[in-house]
Parts: C-alpha cells; structure tokens; sequence
C-alpha cells in the first residue's frame, strides 16, 4: 500500500529560555493513518504540535503539508490547510447551539442574515456522517452536553472545515470507558475515510488499540518509530528513558531521622487510599504523569483541598489540617506547581513576599514589626543568595529562578520541617536548577523532610532517597534508591496492570 | 513596599503637578482663589468626596470596585436626619449610624466572598437597595428640623481648618497607618496581587474581604455624617453620582483596578484636583456644565499618560 505522507515535519528546532524543547524532530503523517505520539512530561509532544497548529513558530526546520512546503505557518493558514487539533481542554462556545459551533466563521447566509434552517441542515450532514444524526441536535446548546459530546461537535467542526488531518491530544482524559470506545471508533471512521490522525497519550494501551504508527519523543528528539503491530509496551517504555542521570547530587551525608509525617488512606475526589510516611532528613520523590494525583496529594496535605478519609501525623501525633493556616504553624509548607499563579504576589515586594506566612508571627496588636520585617527578608535574601536590588524591589522584576527562591524563602521564613515542593524547577534556566537542587539538599540537611514532586525522572533519581510512583490517584509503588531505574518506574507511572499497594517496584 | 510607594507616588506626582499647575494658573487670574474664605471653602468641598475616594480605594487595592458608597451616605443622612429631628441624642444617632453603615460593609464582604457575586454586581445591588430604603424612610421628601448646632459644626473652623477637613485628613493618617504598618494592610495589598497566593500563604481570605468592605462603608458612613451636618437637614437624593467621583478620585491618586496599587494619600490628591476644578469654574464663571467635561478630561488624559510611561519601563 503506498499511502501518501500527508504532513512531513523536517529537523524542527525550537528553543525556549533555558531548554531546547525539539532538536532535530522529524515526523510524519500518512494518508488513512493513525499515529501515535508518546512521551513523557516535557518530551516536547505538545510543543511539536502547536508547531503544526502555528501557535508556535519553529526556530529551524520545515514544514510540508501535502508536499508542499509551507514556510510561516499560522493558526488560519493551518486551518486552510485542513490542520485541525481537538483538544483535551475543548474550546467551544458553550452559550452557542451545536450547528453555530460547528459552523462558527462561516454561517450560510441570506440577505445578510444568518440563515438557520440552512445552518442546521448542514451541521445535521456533518453530525450524520459520524453517526450522531438524532444523537446531538443541531439546536441544542452546547453547554448542556456531556464531555464526550462536546468533543464529538469539535470533531465535526473540524469536518465542517475540510479537515484532513486531525489531531487528538489526551482527548481520553476525562472520558469513561464507554466514551472511550465511541471516541475510538468515530477516529477509526475518520482513518478509513482517508484522513490522517495523530494521537498523543500517554496511556499505552490505547496506542495498541488504536494506533497503526507510533513515534517516541524523548527530552525534545525521536527516539524511535515503530510499526505498532511490531512493538510491545515494554519496548516503547524502554525507549521513553535513557535519559542522563546527573550524578554528583545525591547528598549521602544526611541523616535520616524519626519519623516525622505520616499519612495512611489519605481519600478525596482525586486520591484513593494514599499512605506513606516521611522522616526528617529525608528527600522522597513523587513520580506521576500529569493528571495522576500528584498535585492533589500535595494539596490536599497542605490543607487545600478537602480531605474525606485518612489520618495525617505529625511526630506521631494525629493532627487535621483543614486550611493552608494550620498547616503553616504545623511545619509544612507547600511550594505550589504553578509559581506565578499560586506561589506569589507579583506586585509586592520581595520583602512582602517572604514575610506573607508570618505576619502573624511578627505582629503586635495588628501592627507589623518592620526591623524583624526586614530582618527576616535579608535573611533569606542572603541565605538562597537571590539576586535582586532591593528587599523592596517588585517580584514582577525577577527572573523565574530568584522568583522561585521567593517561594521558597517563604518556606524557610515560615520555618517548616516538612516541605512539600511541587515542580520546583519548572521553567527555570539550568544554573537555577542546580542551586534549587543544592537548597532542597540543605533543607534535608538542617533536619527538615522534603517531599519532592517532579515529572522529570532523572532529577529525582538524582537526588532523592526514595521516589513514589502515583498513577490514577494511587501510590502504586515505593522505590528505594538502590532500586532506582528509569524504565521500571515509568511503566508503573503508565501502564495499567500496576502492582497495588506499597510494594517496591526495583523488580 | 518602598516601590509601591515610589511606585504611586509617581502616578500621584503627575497628579500633584496638575493641580499646582492650576493653583498657580487660578491664582494669576483670580485674586480671589488664595484668600482664606476660598481656601476653606475648598476645604469644605473637597472633604467628603475625599473621605470616599479613600474608601474606594482600600476596595480598588484589592481589585475589588465599591459602588454603594454614594448609597450609604444617603442612607446615612437620611437616616439620621429623620432620628435627630424626631429628638434623638445626636451622639448616640451618630454611633447608630456608623455601626449601620459596617453592617452594610459586613453584607458586601458576605455577598462577595461567601455568595462569589462579583464586587460590581453586590455593590450595585447594595446601591439600588439603599436608595430605595432611603426614598422609603424619608418618603421621598427633604426631612427638616435639625438642629442648629448640626450646621453650626460644619460652617466652624478649628486652628483655623474647616472642622469638616480635621476629619479627612484623620481619615488619610488613620487609613495610610493600617495599610502601612498593620498586618491587615499587607493582606490587602496581597489579596490585590494574587488572592490564590495569599490563601496558600495561610491569609484568611474571608477576614480580609471583610475588613475590607467594613472599612470601606463606614469611611462611608462617616461621609453620611459629615454630609448631614454640610447640608443641615436629610435629602433623599443626595449622594448621587458620589461613586463615580470616589472611583475617579482613587483612581486619579494612582490606584489601578487590576489591584494592588493605589494609595489613600492618592485618593485624597485626586480628590483634592477635582475640587480645585470645580472651585475653579465657579471663579472663572465658567458655564458648570463644563466641569465635568474638564473632569473627565483630566481623568482619562492622567491615566493614559500613567500608562504610556509604564509602557515605556
């Protein structure tokens, strides 16, 4: 069968700050074909796509669609081209009917007026060829549809506007089984139709049962293609890893102590049965892709979210943490995942900042003490060495690694014992890295517990004493350091038979 | 916080400039306008919009928007006019009304925080129902019968400085000295920022939301006070439009809606621009209409000029 290749992607470079997301990345699509693209966190998955989408400009590399090569992709061009991405965070207008999404930007009209009857005939052609005639009327407002339903309007859309390569990211998110399977056929429907579709997860099992090509994205390169009826899971996990573990982090001089947390069957809308336990000194890595829990855990320990089953332990000691308040003068601080959107006031000052936590400690009858203020702030301005001019310089005017010294400033300001830090190193150049790296070092060395969220394996395995793996709100497993290895742990991150409970997952 | 106060105090300079621009410009042309009788009427003028541009602007700070502060002060005169002239101790109505007016602060802080209606909806609905409890109690009508010492306060200077004006400028150290040097003052501002931040900092949210909009409406209420004596008796329709004037007046004073800017020292030298512009076209005879033409004017020309010079950093 000789298919014609109907996107090719060439030696596509892009540069962010600080990374190189995609080196030399060349991909391509076939006519009636489904392909696969997987990879971990960061892989550069999403990045090679919004390249395709023009919502990213690529820095070298060349982009052909049809054959023809297209040399300053846009969103519109793309769209022209017949480029249509339905994403996981679907992006319809939910006060609109199902015809005006689907038609949205080009109505039939009439003497200037939107000409409905015409409207819903089209969208009713459209939602027939993928079997939802009677299913999804055209009338309907698009807010009142399940998940599932809206994604099939955004399907048809992309039909509506000649789609003839159509692309899927983790659209099985929030999906149920059933779902799942309608989803899967209507992508199967659009494959022998002749179009090409290329679909990102990072659950394996639906690349097996879905996909006809597959490529493995590894640190921003391909590290590999395959025939999907020629490979196995096991062969793709062992190609997502190799990633260079720097050595040289691992601080062995700690002393690991008592036991200072524990958490047994800690349960909410997100978690299942979480148990585990930290002990001072101690680095512990949460391994999970995105969506496996790893963040609610985090905020549901640092009293966030709301906890409905399990006990937490503080030195032995049964405590309830129901507000970021309690937790605070427990010990524990929590270093959010989104810093600009959750760790920080980026209009106050650095001094303010730092202070935010404690203000009840340096307050005497509602007014702050400014020499301890300003005490505490130099402190730690001196301590993470952050670089700014002034303790009353705006945080806005930092760079991303001092921002992050910010935070965790108020973490030290605030003195907890337990710091649980969730994707400290994202978005921040690698000099900055190494310095966060050195700190959570220190912290573990002055005695204090730290719990380490990270979707970059290699910087866990660097540094940690043990890492969990969470997959679908769920410790799965619990890896001692002497058992580290990236492939073992990756397939429990991903694949569906998991061993369950605390087992250790070294095999 | 040094480069928030620089920082304002830019925005507030620029301000400062055109108002001793107009000083000087009113002084050459009138020989009136520096005389102490024009001063204190200034004073006078420019008190009670000044006390709620302050108000607003503690709101503003945390990107919050209060539209009620005009509705209190009628609800306030209204109220107190009726209590005083049935024969009422001044002092206790006084106290009465004040502790009414954080009532209606408590109320916004509870629709905004614990209902989530957003600052502009709650605050326009607090609005609309005060000017009907207002219509309701006084009927519609003017209420007369006050007594005399109520005006007299007002018409009297202390040292020298209207009475009226003694209470602004309390108003600005009192509420400059919160946001400063309490710890509330921080959370302002912080709320402002980045209200998830500060929650996960361990900021209780609700209390400061509350305060918030307590502080504001009885800065308010204190208007309504001032208000009553300024006018010596209770009308239904008065205060109308003061919203609009306390969002200009923070607004010219360097506070930015997006939150986390702004100052009470700010407030009062918007407020203190605007009066000048008032006081400046009854000199000159200028046809009133024009003023609010020019206020207008002044407000967005100040604003844009503030924000071409940020765009430039």
């Amino acid at each position: 069968m000789n298919q014609e290749i109907t996107v090719l992607m060439k030696d596509i470079t892009k540069v962010f700050p600080g990374v190189i997301a995609l080196q030399n990345v060349t991909f391509s699509v076939k006519q009636g074909e489904v392909k696969g693209l997987v990879g971990e966190n960061g892989a550069g998955k999403s990045t090679l796509i919004k390249i395709l989408t023009g919502a990213y400009t690529a820095d070298s590399g060349e982009i052909y669609v049809f054959g023809q090569k297209i040399d300053n992709m846009n969103p519109i061009l793309a769209e022209q081209l017949g480029i249509s991405a339905v994403y996981q965070n679907l992006v319809l207008a939910e006060h609109l009917t199902v015809a005006e999404n689907i038609m949205l930007g080009t109505f039939p009209t009439k003497w200037g007026l939107v000409d409905k009857p015409a409207m819903n005939k089209k969208a009713e052609e459209i939602l027939s060829q993928i079997g939802y005639r009677g299913i999804i009327k055209p009338e309907e407002r698009v807010g009142n549809l399940s998940t599932s339903q809206q994604g099939m309007v955004a399907i048809a859309r992309a039909l509506s506007r000649n789609a003839k390569i159509i692309i899927f990211d983790e659209p099985t998110a929030v999906l149920t089984d059933r779902e799942v399977n309608e989803l899967f056929r209507v992508i199967r429907w659009l494959r022998d139709s002749g179009r090409s579709v290329i679909y990102i997860s990072h659950r394996l099992e639906e690349i097996f049962e879905l996909c006809d090509t597959v490529t493995v994205l590894k640190d921003g390169a391909v590290a590999g293609e395959k025939t999907v009826s020629e490979t196995n899971q096991d062969q793709l996990v062992a190609m997502m890893v190799g990633r260079e573990v720097r050595h040289g982090i691992f601080d062995d001089t700690r002393k690991i102590g008592e036991e200072i947390l524990r958490v047994e069957n800690l349960s909410n809308k997100k978690l299942k049965n979480c148990s585990f336990a930290l002990r001072s000194g101690e680095i512990v890595g949460i391994y999970g892709l995105v969506g496996s829990g790893r963040t609610e855990l985090a905020k549901a320990l640092f009293g966030v979210d709301p906890v409905e089953s399990g006990e937490i332990f503080l030195n032995g000691k049964k405590v309830s943490l129901p507000n970021p308040r309690e937790s605070i003068d427990s010990g524990i601080n929590l270093i959010p995942e989104d810093r600009r959107r959750e760790g920080i006031a980026l209009k106050l000052s650095v001094k303010d900042n730092i202070n935010l936590p404690v203000y009840p400690r340096i307050t005497k009858a509602g007014f702050v003490n400014r020499d301890k203020e300003k005490e505490i702030a130099q402190t730690f301005v001196n301590i993470l060495s952050i670089k700014t001019p002034s303790l009353t310089h705006r945080v806005e005017n930092l760079s991303g690694g001092n921002q992050q010294k910010v935070v965790v400033a108020k973490g030290l300001a605030s003195q907890s014992r337990i710091f649980i830090m969730d994707e400290p190193t994202n978005g921040i150049d690698v000099g900055a890295k190494e310095e966060i790296y050195q700190l959570i070092n220190n912290i573990a060395r002055e005695g204090s517990g730290v719990i380490f969220i990270s979707s970059y394996m290699p910087e866990l395995m660097a540094i940690c004493d043990r890492i969990l793996v969470m997959r679908d709100g769920r410790i799965v497993a619990d890896v001692e350091r002497k058992d580290f290895d990236e492939e073992s742990i990756l397939a429990l991150a991903i694949k569906h038979e998991t061993m369950v409970g605390g087992e250790t997952g070294g095999k | 916080m040094e480069s928030r106060i620089k920082f304002s105090l830019n925005t507030q300079v620029v301000v400062l400039i055109v108002a001793i621009a107009m000083w000087i410009f009113l002084g050459i042309i009138s020989p009136y306008f520096f005389t102490t009788g024009n001063v204190q009427s200034v004073m006078r003028q420019m008190t009670i919009q000044g006390i709620l541009g302050i108000a607003e602007v503690v709101v503003i700070i945390t990107a919050g928007i209060d539209l009620s502060v005009g509705g209190v002060v009628a609800f306030v005169n209204i109220v107190m006019s009726k209590m005083v002239s049935t024969g009422s101790n001044i002092a206790s109505t006084v106290l009465l009304v004040m502790a009414l007016s954080a009532l209606i602060g408590l109320a916004n802080g509870v629709m905004v925080y614990n209902l989530r209606i957003p600052p502009f909806i709650a605050t326009l609905g607090m609005m609309s129902v005060l000017r009907g409890a207002t219509l309701l109690i006084s009927n519609g009508s003017n209420i007369f019968g006050l007594p005399r010492s109520i005006a007299d306060f007002s018409s009297t200077n202390t040292l020298g400085i209207p009475n009226l004006f003694w209470f602004l400028i309390l108003a600005v150290v009192i509420v400059e000295i919160i946001l400063r040097y309490t710890s509330f003052g921080r959370y302002v501002y912080a709320l402002g920022s980045n209200i998830e931040a500060a929650r996960l900092s361990g900021v209780n949210i609700r209390n400061v939301t509350y305060g918030v909009y307590i502080l504001a409406s009885t800065l308010c209420g204190l208007a309504g006070v001032l208000e009553t004596s300024r006018l010596w008796m209770g009308v239904p329709t008065t205060g109308t439009g003061y919203e609009l004037d306390a969002i200009a007046a923070a607004v010219l004073g360097g506070a930015s809606l997006m939150g986390a800017e702004g100052t009470p020292l700010g407030a009062f030298i918007g407020a203190l621009v605007m009066t000048t512009i008032y006081n400046g076209s009854v000199l000159l005879n200028i046809n009133p209409f024009w003023t609010r033409i020019i206020v207008g004017v002044i407000l967005v020309v100040t604003v844009a000029i503030d924000q071409l010079r940020k765009g430039r950093r």
